[in-house]
């Protein structure tokens, strides 16, 4: 069982399917496995028992009567905990959301129901999706499963943590400006962004609006693509969602790639990029060009401006989106008010962290009197004008390849206290939340102390099939070298 | 109080702002019901409370009712308008942010004909309302010990219309609003009632030496609930800025609220005070492209307007003041135009409703169509009168009957036996029976006391229960007492 | 470059109690992210279209249709302070 744990849903589903194994005893294998290493990894913010089991009962009562089971049925998930789950608590990890428990289901959390995904439970995150470490999260630290004094990444630490750890099969996250894509590639996993709109948002905490995408996390590219395919869609709750029939991402996976052009963005692997990095996505694109493709520089001379107008765009949104927790309706009130302006930034002292307030202030700034055009209206041009680069770029080539992140997984507690350098860790996701393009990391290598190191690659809008596509390829080409975390 | 002479020496500018409750069954951005007078936070949902990770979807008829009504008043309607958050905090506002239109507003470049004067308007724009406070433990805002609220009220769709400070009074200022009111109500998109809360007024007020150029400062005047209210305000605020003015200081530009009971405007929000909005563009919607064609499909289905109509009306024959008398009631109105569709007499019609019919619904508190008369019946009426088949005087005892049974009008004269009598020879007889029993007035009568024809009339109409034809009595009348 | 009186100022509008420390440690980090947002000045963006959203729709609209999703107890249940079925807020002041 502890082997079956670590295989992939197909492998997991076939297992089921032939009846080597129930999906009651698949989800009690994750909750046992869960209660051995959450202790130390601290991935789940809180367990779903009831409603798991009871997904699990109905996947094995179709199975026995021999119906036709979605593809991921009875595949174990963890759900980020922005992400609203009825009938459990859904925090953002953060204490002004501590006891709220969600009276509605998020359009995904409908679909992974309807996909008859058991959710396991609800996986911690920095707070409120701010931060690239988790280490911003309010009630806990997750750690990085291949070692476990270092940060997993963030803001979805706990979706990649538990993955990598076996806590589960597949994960959702989210991705507002890399938070997928940095912690699968510190933690060794593939993680994808879809196109801005592909999936819903409706019922995701919001963080940025015109940034936050659900994404999925899962062991192989595979099993990616199908997690994506079975959230996408049109959603009529949400207007920003692209009404266009859902491809099927997991059937586009085993094309030929021989005539592929393939652009390296010259600006990522430029200095301050880490040596084995930069030799790990060096040996990935010398791959490539095995596999028949053709590798081209390309350069996005704006791409240094990007962590600059990410930071008021999202800031500016940020602040905004998070108004409403003010104590009235839900939520954590101060018990100290005198008077309702006291209610207000008492409550709001009390339950937002550091980086919460810091990133509140800075959004405030930027839309006050005086302030819009030369910050946000300046961001919304230059955001058009980045938008505009990748579009160039896409003119010569099929997708772009860059390392995720210029560093490995970093010693937690070692960043916390600079968060201008927290945020250039960044530099290499933020711009496709910018220009709402799809983007993945896949695991290319290890640094010399074991650390996984994450390839990222980035396709032109609605273009996922391509992402997926280009990904299974190189997965499939370098198979033999993967590793597993020995948690 | 200002006196006349010192007034004359300014003029007053005047602008409204003037919020409409749509009348649509849902929100503006949630599908929650709109209905008024529902028990507390029933008529809500995740999105009109701002839980985490709901999302703002547009009801499309808002923009339908937001186009027929900038085509009312007369707006260019932009191809393209968008939303806008406009951020403050305040409990009656769930998401700390409103959901209006800042830049890009749904309707531009208006105006409306009050008195043969044109008003313009600069914007209307669409945006969601807020929840509603109920200041608890004393009376009144000040000296409350908690709120309550209620947000059943928050996310029901408004427009905001804005005028130029165009108007130069307060009657003006009333008349704009009562023409405004009738607008609404007449293309359906709105309540316009100023006490329920359906239609709200601030006013813009400022003052400058007669013959300048430039403006003063204004204030504004929000709490105004009734179109009184609205000249009271108005009037207390000219004085108050005139004598600031006499006495050589200047008028703070402030928000001040009418105090309906003292009669005074106070002083609300200082300009330390005023609210930083913030405003940028909503993320979460989606502009909105208006097409021309949209906007003649909106305009084929636009009624006639107040003005169109009270032209019509004067067309046909009434009076300028007749035709205001009806058409500031609406239902009435509507109602007139039924009757008149099946051809019956405009003028006969029109003395009808505005007389006996209209009293009969204001002794009762009742509009025309919660009565049970209906366009045909009255249509029959007035066309009985035409023909000469019963007077005026049988119309008004039979229309009671019409309007609380629904009785139609042949059934009641037939029943009641009411038809005009225009027999000669049986009004002969009864015109000489009447002499002959009233010997002292024909004698007064032939003395040179003419007005006594009136009693003879009076007689005869008695024995007839008002059904003789009153040109053959006054014919055999004449006749008879000069013999 | 960013004073404690700017601080004090955002902090109202965001309606966020701050101590004395926090305002003087925002004060400076907000200076620094400031100098570094800067930056975009170098890039002359004249002329160009601000861009809100990266994939451009219109028209996103719903029917004027009666919806209930939730009762009145679901959605309130996770109020802090109840009364008479009104959500209860302190004094305004």
């Amino acid at each position: 069982m502890e082997e079956l744990l670590k295989k992939t849903a197909s492998e997991q589903r076939k297992a089921l399917l032939n009846k080597e194994i129930s999906a009651v005893e698949l989800v009690n294998a994750e909750y046992k496995r869960i209660e051995e290493v959450d202790e130390k990894l601290g991935a789940f913010n809180s367990l779903c028992k009831e409603q798991a089991i009871e997904t699990a009962k109905e996947v094995d009562k179709k199975i026995a009567e021999g119906e036709i089971l979605p593809p991921l049925a009875g595949i174990p998930l963890a759900l980020k905990d922005n992400i609203n789950l009825k009938g459990t608590k859904t925090t953002a990890s953060s204490k002004i959301l501590e006891n709220f428990v969600s009276p509605y289901d998020a359009t995904v959390s409908v679909k992974l129901k309807e996909n008859l995904i058991p959710i396991l439970g609800k996986v911690n995150l920095d707070e409120f999706a701010m931060g690239s470490s988790t280490e911003n999260s309010a009630f806990k630290l997750t750690r990085n499963p291949w070692d476990t004094n270092k940060v997993p990444g963030g803001s979805s630490g706990g979706s990649a943590a538990s993955v990598a750890g076996y806590e589960a099969t597949i994960s959702l996250g989210s991705d507002t400006g890399g938070s997928i894509r940095l912690p699968a590639s510190f933690c060794g996993i593939v993680g994808m962004k879809p196109t801005y709109g592909r999936v819903s948002r409706y019922g995701l905490i919001a963080f940025a609006s015109s940034l936050d995408q659900i994404g999925p996390f899962g062991r192989c590219v595979e099993d990616t693509a199908l997690l994506l395919e079975a959230i996408s869609g049109h959603d009529s709750h949400d207007s920003t969602s692209l009404n266009m029939p859902v491809p099927a991402f997991s059937k586009a996976l085993t094309n030929d790639i021989k005539g592929a052009k393939i652009g390296v963005i010259k600006e990522l692997l430029a200095e301050g990029v880490a040596p084995d990095v930069k030799t790990a996505v060096e040996n990935a694109i010398k791959k490539y060009k095995e596999l028949g493709a053709e590798i081209i520089e390309i350069s996005l001379p704006l791409l240094e401006y990007s962590i600059g107008v990410y930071y008021i765009l999202a800031t500016a949104e940020a602040s905004s989106n998070l108004a409403r927790f003010d104590g009235v309706k839900y939520g954590h009130r101060t018990k100290d008010a005198k008077n309702l302006l006291e209610m207000y930034t008492k409550t709001r002292a009390e339950g937002f962290g550091d980086e919460v307030k810091r990133r509140i202030m800075l959004g405030t700034y930027a839309l006050s009197a005086g302030y819009y055009d030369a910050y946000y209206k300046k961001a919304q041009q230059l955001r058009r004008l980045i938008k505009e680069d990748f579009d160039k770029a896409f003119e010569k080539v099929d997708v772009l390849v860059s390392p995720t992140c210029p560093n490995t997984a970093f010693e937690i507690g070692s960043k916390i206290s600079d968060p201008l350098s927290m945020y250039l860790t960044d530099i290499g996701t933020i711009s496709a939340n910018l220009a709402g393009i799809p983007g993945m990391s896949l695991p290319c290598g290890y640094d010399s102390d074991g650390m996984p190191i994450g390839l990222q690659i980035l396709a032109p809008a609605l273009q996922e099939e391509k992402l997926f596509n280009i990904a299974y390829n190189f997965e499939q080409a370098v198979k033999d070298t993967q590793k597993c975390p020995l948690i | 109080m200002v006196s006349q002479a010192i007034r004359d020496k300014y003029e007053v500018v005047i602008g409204l702002e003037v919020h409409a409750q749509l009348k649509t069954k849902s929100k503006i951005f949630a599908p929650d019901s709109t209905e008024f007078g529902a028990e507390p936070n029933t008529h809500t949902s995740t999105i009109t409370l701002g839980m985490p990770g709901v999302l703002p979807v547009l009801n499309k008829e808002c923009v339908n009712m937001g186009i027929l009504l900038g085509l009312a008043l007369n707006c260019e309607i932009p191809s393209r308008c968008k939303f806008d958050r406009k951020q403050y905090f305040y409990p009656d506002l769930p998401k700390g942010y409103q959901i209006s239109q800042y830049d890009q507003p749904i309707c531009v470049n208006g105006y409306i004909n009050i008195k043969g004067k044109k008003i313009g308007i600069t914007r209307a724009h669409l945006e969601e309302d807020a929840g509603k406070l109920v200041h608890a433990g004393a009376d009144g805002l000040a000296g409350s010990l908690y709120s309550l609220v209620d947000l059943n009220r928050a996310g029901t769709p408004l427009l905001e219309i804005v005028s130029e400070p165009d108007m130069r009074s307060s009657d003006e200022a009333r008349a704009y609003m009562e023409e405004l009111r009738n607008i609404v109500r007449y293309i359906g998109v709105c309540d316009g009632n100023l006490e329920e809360g359906s239609m709200r007024c601030d006013a813009n007020v400022s003052v400058m030496p007669k013959g300048s150029d430039k403006f003063g400062t204004r204030a504004e005047i929000k709490n105004i609930n009734s179109f009184s209210a609205l000249q009271r305000a108005i009037e207390y605020e000219i004085d108050r800025q005139i004598e600031i003015v006499e006495e050589g200081g200047e008028v703070d530009q402030e928000t001040r609220l009418w105090d309906d009971n003292q009669k005074v405007t106070k002083t609300m929000r200082s300009k330390e005070d005023a609210n930083d909005y913030r405003y940028f563009p909503e993320p979460d919607l989606m502009p909105v492209e208006i097409s021309r064609e949209w906007v003649e499909e909106v305009r084929k289905k636009m009624p006639e307007l107040p003005e169109a109509k009270r032209k019509r009306y004067e067309s046909l024959g009434l009076s300028a003041y007749d035709a205001n008398v009806m058409v500031e009631q609406m239902e009435t109105a509507l109602f007139y135009d039924k009757v008149l569709e099946l051809g019956a007499d405009y003028r006969i019609t029109n003395n009808l409703l505005v007389g006996d019919i209209t009293a009969f619904l204001k002794e009762n508190n009742i509009n025309i169509n919660q009565t049970k008369l209906t366009p045909e019946h009255l249509a029959e009426l007035v066309n009985l009168i035409s023909k000469g088949t019963i007077s005026n005087n049988i119309a008004k005892k039979i229309l009671p009957q019409m309007l609380e049974n629904g009785t139609k009008p042949q059934e009641i004269i037939e029943k009641e036996g009411l038809s005009v009598i225009s027999d000669e020879n049986a009004i002969k007889e009864l015109v000489e029976k009447v002499i002959a029993a009233n010997p002292a007035q024909v004698q007064a009568y032939k003395n040179g006391k003419t007005n006594l024809m009136g009693f003879f009339v009076g007689q005869i109409m008695k024995e007839t229960k008002g059904r003789a034809n009153p040109q053959i009595i006054n014919k055999l009348l004449g006749e008879l007492l000069n013999k | 470059m960013i004073t404690i009186k700017d601080v004090e100022h955002v902090a109202k509008l965001a309606r966020l109690e701050l101590s004395e420390e926090e305002k003087e440690k925002f004060s400076k980090q907000l200076g620094d992210i400031l100098k570094y947002v800067e930056q975009m000045n170098e890039i002359d963006t004249t002329g160009v279209e601000p861009m809100s959203h990266a994939i451009p729709m219109v028209n996103v609209m719903r029917e004027d249709v009666v919806v209930s999703e939730n009762t009145k107890d679901e959605l309130m249940a996770n109020a802090p302070l109840k009364e008479d079925g009104f959500f209860r807020v302190p004094k305004i002041n």
